[in-house]
């Protein structure tokens, strides 16, 4: 099993946004995530990313604990948030902290991004957050395909792109190794539906429904 | 640890871009640049001229901006990160939370503290073009107070940055810690013992922990062995300490207190939820 999480919960202020939550992921899981603003999507996946220390339960990654050993955790995870966070550094640079912290060849990010119609090379100096939203959805999806995860993470990822940006994307992940998971957060399930085997529903914190499609 | 050095010169860069290390620079480079320029340097001012006279200027506007740069540009290095969700996707890349800190706190050490050495180079520098004899002890101590006095609030806007979860509550208590600093140097510690309304034991306390008037009195040492100019109770520490250890305690202490609250802004990092 690629995730474990059992009993998870984490209060904020006082109310439960995780309560006793229960999955596991395995090793070719496309799942999608769905649930109303709130359910506690985000929040399980960050606590799957070791961001929050969890109140009680345990979440473990390829038997690792995601807070307590999160290099070990981190290097079997790529992650698109929702929307793209205003990096300062220049794309060049960004390019040199995935590189060098990843290992994952610049090659290989030019050739995905090329695949998704970006021209990183006329860009290579700029800041990043300079970019448009589109391109600097690109350049994430661009980076978290090249890493070659177990597991891709995906926080609404095509909310920026446009209906060709789109396209590419799913194409993309049609790609991805069979034995890779994936974790799409959404609330189209119409748009992923033919990449996507499983199917989990939260609300108020809890898994409500988990099946297989 | 490869991650620790990449991330210092990632912050290094982003820094290198930014409009405050400019604004920044240009003050410390800007302000030694019209010491010379408006020939402060060549008034005398109770016994003081030529280079002495113009660094103890130099130290009192050290005094007050330093500090506060300092604060309000690094305070939002964690708390901004977070809340722009920088930090989230940073940290999805698997890097430990000990080289992101750690290297974060040396890339920011270097942009704070690089522009005023080298303000104060230029001014050696200035010194020496205009035939003025160089008090090298002086300057090498000088450059190591200024390494204590940006060593410890470096240490104290990485405490509030991780600790506090939004920029403005960052920056306003970082105004709150400045704010405190200053008003108990000496004038506002003379003031207290006018009105007899403390020990003189706790003013010398209060004296002795508040970085910012240990650093004033370290740096007033180096140019008045006396401590004449600066009050009764920096002349009874020199009294009680000697000119030696008054100086070693003006270069330790603030790199400890500094280091210490850099650890604890640490343990918070990675005890609380990162974002």
């Amino acid at each position: 099993m690629l995730v474990v999480a059992k009993n998870v919960s984490k209060k904020f202020m006082g109310s439960y946004v995780l309560d006793k939550v229960n999955i596991t992921i395995n090793s070719g899981d496309r799942i999608a995530m769905m649930g109303p603003n709130g359910a506690g999507k985000t929040t399980l996946v960050r606590a799957i990313l070791g961001f929050y220390h969890i109140d009680s339960g345990e979440i473990s990654v390829k038997g690792f604990d995601p807070v307590k050993k999160r290099v070990e955790v981190l290097k079997h995870i790529s992650f698109i948030p929702q929307l793209p966070p205003p990096v300062k550094l220049s794309l060049e640079e960004l390019l040199v902290y995935v590189e060098r912290s990843s290992g994952v060849s610049r090659k290989k990010i030019f050739e995905e991004s090329a695949r998704m119609d970006l021209d990183l090379k006329s860009h290579i100096s700029k800041p990043f957050f300079k970019l448009s939203g589109g391109m600097k959805q690109k350049l994430l999806i661009a980076i978290a395909l090249s890493k070659k995860s177990e597991l891709l993470i995906f926080d609404e990822p095509t909310a920026n792109l446009d209906p060709k940006g789109r396209e590419k994307f799913y194409e993309l992940l049609t790609e991805i190794d069979p034995a890779c998971s994936t974790l799409f957060i959404t609330h189209r399930l119409d748009e992923i539906e033919g990449l996507v085997n499983r199917k989990i529903y939260m609300d108020l914190g809890s898994v409500t429904e988990d099946e297989k499609i | 640890m490869k991650n620790l050095f990449l991330i210092a010169y990632l912050d290094v860069k982003e820094s290198l871009r930014s409009k405050w290390f400019y604004v920044y620079a240009l003050i410390f480079g800007g302000l030694m640049a019209l010491f010379f320029v408006t020939g402060v340097s060549d008034s005398v001012v109770m016994g003081f001229t030529g280079l002495s006279r113009m660094l103890l200027i130099f130290i009192q506007v050290t005094i007050i901006i330093l500090p506060i740069f300092i604060l309000i540009t690094t305070v939002k290095s964690i708390s901004g990160d977070r809340e722009s969700n920088v930090l989230e996707y940073m940290l999805s890349f698997p890097v430990s939370l000990k080289d992101y800190y750690w290297g974060k706190m040396l890339g920011r050490f270097s942009t704070v503290f690089l522009p005023v050495f080298l303000a104060l180079l230029m001014g050696v520098v200035f010194g020496l073009f205009s035939g003025g004899e160089m008090p090298w002890k002086m300057v090498f101590l000088y450059s190591a107070l200024l390494f204590s006095l940006s060593f410890v609030f470096l240490g104290l806007a990485f405490f509030l940055s991780t600790i506090v979860k939004s920029t403005d509550v960052a920056l306003g208590s970082s105004f709150v810690v400045w704010i405190a600093m200053l008003a108990f140097i000496d004038i506002a510690l003379m003031g207290l013992m006018l009105q007899n309304r403390l020990s003189d034991e706790v003013i010398i306390t209060i004296a002795m922990l508040n970085p910012i008037e240990v650093f004033r009195i370290g740096a007033i040492s180096l140019f008045d062995p006396e401590l004449t100019v600066i009050g009764p109770v920096a002349y009874y520490l020199l009294d009680t300490l000697g000119a030696k250890l008054l100086m070693v305690y003006a270069l330790v202490y603030p790199i400890l207190v500094g280091a210490l609250f850099a650890y604890f802004g640490y343990i918070a990092f990675r005890k609380k939820d990162l974002l």
